[in-house]
């Protein structure tokens, strides 16, 4: 993301990453969102983690629906092939991406309209086939781009820039993604780059569909007194319930956690996620646990954020529940596709 | 008098109106049922004999669209000439079905012959007395001969068969070879058969006047023949071309497409050491999801197809929209049924050439292919593959339920061991590293057919683009200047003008003195066909032409050009083909006469005869 202009030539001091590209190398073009927009935030996340995972940029599929959330994809990663599909349907077409070439990462970006209202079809069942990829929605309870709609997640009582106050419950996408069966679900806030960026990195990795829930405030139509998606009101009510801290399997783990307990995960290719427990008695292996503790703190009005839930083992993916061939589908040779001449012939001694 | 010989079972009335003529290799019957009794493995069975003894046959399902207990129909037609329409004069008619008596009934020739269980006795108000009335005990003989419930049921129809091998002369020794092969590995099912089938073979030749004047003599005419529906030709299509994603969501007619791609799948393409799969497919939530996953492997460089119907159709036509736009190729197999809404999912239409043609909102235009018949749902369906990804677009397979879900004999499939997958212009890493520009430019330069190179996610950065359903300029850049978005569209314009001499050109059969011309699509045409040999027989010429695709070739236009008047036999209300010709050629509208039928039941030759306004 860059929101002002950068200038070409590169600063001989930037940090470079293990392919010996720079933070610059995962950027994309220039934002055409609002001065401040809390998607610009994430993109800067996003960009953030693909550096630090030393991730080669034409190796990532990032894809989206429509939305402003849905722009961001060309904000970032500019080496890597993107997909501005249509609205809702990301999901669905990140399913067939992910069946064709199993080796790439896939990202999607996706907002709170494209992916509670006409695609939560299509998200709840990529949650359900468990297609390995990170699923961020940009949720900021508000249409953006047609000026100031209620959202599916817009709170009750969240005032429209009008005054309006919103009578419909929300969806939380956190909630649905538990109760789908999600391997990975986290919550975190556009304003709050040191919790997402580890996040971000660890969905990345995940063997599994990885959803994030991304408060992101919308500055132009939801970012006032009674808004409760506000910059303000998620500051005041943001509760961290689980510190995160992402290792790479290269690096020594050199993170220490004083404070608390902190529970180590090792995911399937044997980097660590360090998971610090706020409240002490919260384990972020349980999903029951982790919806009840979500309804507990809502209901108190507060917006739990953090790695809310994590089954390591990325569960039942779909080339595994499928058994696909380890070759990406796209890779496999013509001749072991076509059964040949001589298989034609003798299938149809049984159309005889 | 008939009154008697109805309530009496096995008596055997000779009718009293038409002469009995030999009828030997040309007749047609139809066999009454009720769904979910186990019929179509009896029909199936009738069928497949008559095409092992060469005679040409055809065999209608005319099913309700309902799991269990609805009257079913099947309907079989064998015609030395190889006639294999649809016909509803029927020679004979078995009536399993007490609902449907009365009407089965009526619909016999006046000379024809009635098969019934004669268990129960028949209601002296259908009698006939220009029909022949044969009854055998079915139910009666089962209950005695089968202990089972369930087999007391399913071997009525068998026995049914029994009867018609006796009554039409059919070669016993190949009905016990076909039990035979088809029960290899159940020889308890195997052994019930063969007794059912004997059971109503017995009781024919003790009590009827056996063969019919109707009956079958061996014939070499179906030796190179296969005798197939086209949902599995299809799928098989799939299969050779390399398919490897299969995104759909269950339809009728188009199901079994799937079904079969899977079973080929599985056979084919699954590492019997591992249990690997070299395919993946994909029960999607709905049709959109389906061809939004079609969109996203084929973005990803594999070859995938969705197989659907008429409303799946309707739900995908946003994201058709989008593959055209933003060039990627897409195969959407679409197996027509009756419209419009839910209309009648078991019976056979081609309402959806309109729809397919211009799928989805704005100025879109689509690559339609159309078979006639399961040998080209078979190489049509490899086609349009090939198609798809050279023209980067979506490529429509138009079957229809007809085609799909009835057994044709068509020539054997052929494959070419030199087939290569046209893949289109996708660039290689190499490529993109030799471009002369700094950067790759999706949508330039174009080819002759004005299509750029594209490439695939993962193979290099250099290759890297933004897929956009937005608006967008020759580079694939992000654009609302009306003259970089009229460009791109005016270049999709053209490519697909350049697809008419890439789609399967149509089938032209000129006769001398032909005055008019007769222009069909699909699974008309063996009605069609027959039409005009009928009307030559008549001293009555016509010229015939099937387009096999969208857009219409050259020889489409010439067609149209040198015909005073052209009729367009179609199977919808509105004449959508012929619409169709209007808007995308240059024939003058008045030229072109419909003949249309469009209730829900394959094409029939007289009416396409009725249509033709002798001259």
């Amino acid at each position: 993301m860059s929101y002002i202009k950068k200038p070409l030539v590169r600063h001989p001091s930037l940090r470079t990453n293990q392919l010996g590209l720079t933070v610059r190398d995962y950027e994309g073009a220039m934002s055409t969102l609002c001065a401040g927009c809390g998607h610009d935030s994430i993109t800067a996340a996003i960009v953030r983690a693909f550096f630090e995972l030393d991730t080669p940029p034409h190796m990532v599929a990032k894809l989206s629906g429509i939305g402003c959330s849905s722009k961001t994809p060309a904000y970032f990663l500019s080496g890597a092939h993107g997909f501005n599909s249509a609205h809702g349907r990301m999901a669905a077409i990140a399913t067939g991406a992910a069946a064709a070439n199993r080796k790439l990462a896939y990202i999607g970006v996706s907002g709170d309209g494209d992916s509670l209202s006409i695609g939560l079809g299509h998200m709840s069942h990529a949650i359900r086939r468990n297609v390995k990829m990170l699923y961020i929605i940009e949720n900021n309870g508000v249409y953006g781009l047609t000026k100031g709609q209620f959202s599916a997640s817009a709170d009750v009582g969240s005032k429209s820039k009008r005054g309006e106050a919103n009578a419909q419950a929300p969806i939380d996408p956190v909630m649905l993604a538990l109760g789908l069966g999600a391997t990975f679900v986290a919550r975190s806030f556009s304003g709050d780059k040191a919790q997402l960026v580890p996040i971000l990195k660890a969905g990345l990795l995940h063997d599994g569909f990885a959803l994030i829930d991304v408060i992101s405030p919308c500055v132009t139509f939801n970012d006032h007194e009674g808004s409760t998606k506000s910059y303000v009101h998620t500051r005041k009510n943001q509760v961290p319930i689980v510190q995160t801290d992402f290792v790479p399997l290269a690096a020594e783990i050199t993170a220490e956690y004083p404070e608390g307990s902190v529970a180590k995960v090792t995911t399937h290719d044997g980097t660590t996620i360090h998971l610090r427990k706020m409240a002490a008695d919260y384990d972020p292996t349980d999903r029951t646990r982790a919806m009840t503790m979500l309804r507990e703190r809502q209901a108190a009005g507060e917006i739990p954020t953090g790695l809310l839930f994590l089954d390591s083992t990325g569960g039942t993916e779909m080339h595994r529940g499928a058994k696909t061939v380890s070759t990406p589908l796209v890779d496999v040779p013509f001749d072991e596709l076509c059964p040949g001449r001589d298989a034609l012939e003798k299938l149809q001694a049984a159309y005889r | 008098m008939q009154h008697e010989a109805v309530a009496s079972s096995a008596e055997q009335v000779q009718p009293s109106g038409e002469e009995v003529r030999d009828r030997t290799n040309d007749f047609a019957f139809k066999l009454a049922n009720v769904n979910g009794t186990g019929s179509a493995s009896a029909n199936g069975l009738i069928m497949q004999a008559i095409f092992r003894m060469g005679i040409p046959v055809s065999g209608k399902n005319l099913f309700p669209s309902n799991i269990q207990g609805l009257p079913t129909w099947y309907e079989v037609r064998v015609n030395a000439k190889g006639h294999t329409a649809r016909t509803s004069v029927y020679d004979l008619i078995v009536a399993m079905n007490a609902e449907t008596y009365a009407r089965d009934i009526r619909e016999v020739r006046p000379g024809g012959y009635v098969l019934y269980d004669s268990t129960w006795p028949l209601s002296p108000s259908l009698s006939r007395d220009d029909v022949t009335f044969l009854g055998v005990p079915y139910a009666q003989l089962c209950n005695e001969h089968f202990t089972e419930v369930r087999e007391r049921t399913l071997m009525k129809n068998i026995a049914y068969v029994g009867t018609l091998v006796a009554l039409f002369d059919i070669d016993m020794d190949i009905v016990t070879g076909m039990l035979k092969e088809k029960f290899a590995r159940k020889p308890a099912l195997m052994e019930s058969n063969a007794k059912a089938i004997k059971l109503g073979y017995d009781y024919a030749r003790e009590h009827f006047d056996c063969p019919l004047p109707m009956k079958l003599e061996k014939m070499d005419a179906t030796k190179g023949s296969i005798l197939i529906d086209g949902n599995t030709a299809t799928a098989l299509g799939c299969v050779y071309a390399g398919a490897t994603v299969a995104a759909w969501y269950p339809i009728t007619p188009s199901t079994s497409v799937l079904d079969g791609f899977k079973a080929f799948c599985e056979t084919y393409r699954t590492d019997k050491a591992t249990g690997e799969k070299r395919y993946c497919i994909l029960q999607a939530e709905d049709e959109l999801a389906a061809i939004g996953m079609v969109i996203g492997a084929a973005w990803n460089g594999a070859r995938a197809f969705t197989s659907t119907s008429g409303p799946g159709i309707s739900l995908m036509s946003e994201l058709i929209g989008l593959a055209y736009y933003a060039e990627v190729p897409a195969v959407i197999v679409d197996v027509q049924r009756v419209g419009p809404s839910t209309g009648m999912p078991t019976r056979t239409q081609q309402g959806d050439i309109l729809l397919c043609a211009y799928a989805s909102h704005g100025d879109t235009k689509h690559v339609l292919l159309f078979p006639a018949n399961p040998n080209e749902c078979f190489s049509f369906a490899v086609k349009a593959f090939d198609l798809a990804e050279k023209l980067q677009t979506p490529v429509f397979l138009l079957s229809d339920l007809d085609i799909g879900m009835n057994d044709w004999v068509v020539p054997r499939l052929e494959w070419d061991e030199n087939y290569k997958p046209d893949r289109g212009r996708v660039l290689s890493k190499e490529e993109l590293l030799a471009l002369p520009t700094p950067k790759y430019y999706r949508y330039s330069p174009e080819d002759e057919y004005g299509v750029a190179a594209r490439t695939l996610p993962g193979v290099h950065e250099k290759g890297s683009f933004f897929t956009r359903g937005s608006g967008h300029n020759k580079l694939g850049g992000y654009t609302e200047i009306p003259d970089e978005y009229q460009e791109v569209m005016d270049r999709l314009a053209r490519k697909h003008r350049a697809a008419r001499n890439l789609v399967p050109p149509a089938i032209i059969e000129k006769r001398q003195g032909a005055t008019f011309g007769v222009l069909t699509v699909g699974g008309c045409d063996p009605a069609v066909r027959e039409a005009l040999e009928t009307l030559e027989e008549r001293g009555v010429h016509g010229d015939f032409l099937r387009v096999r695709g969208f857009p219409f070739g050259d020889e489409v236009e010439a067609f149209l050009a040198e015909h005073e008047v052209v009729y367009v036999v179609e199977q919808n209300r509105d004449a959508q083909l012929r619409s169709l010709l209007i808007l995308e050629t240059s024939v003058p509208k008045e030229k072109l006469r419909s003949i249309t039928a469009y209730g829900g039941f394959p094409l029939q030759a007289h009416q396409v005869i009725e249509g033709i306004a002798l001259p």
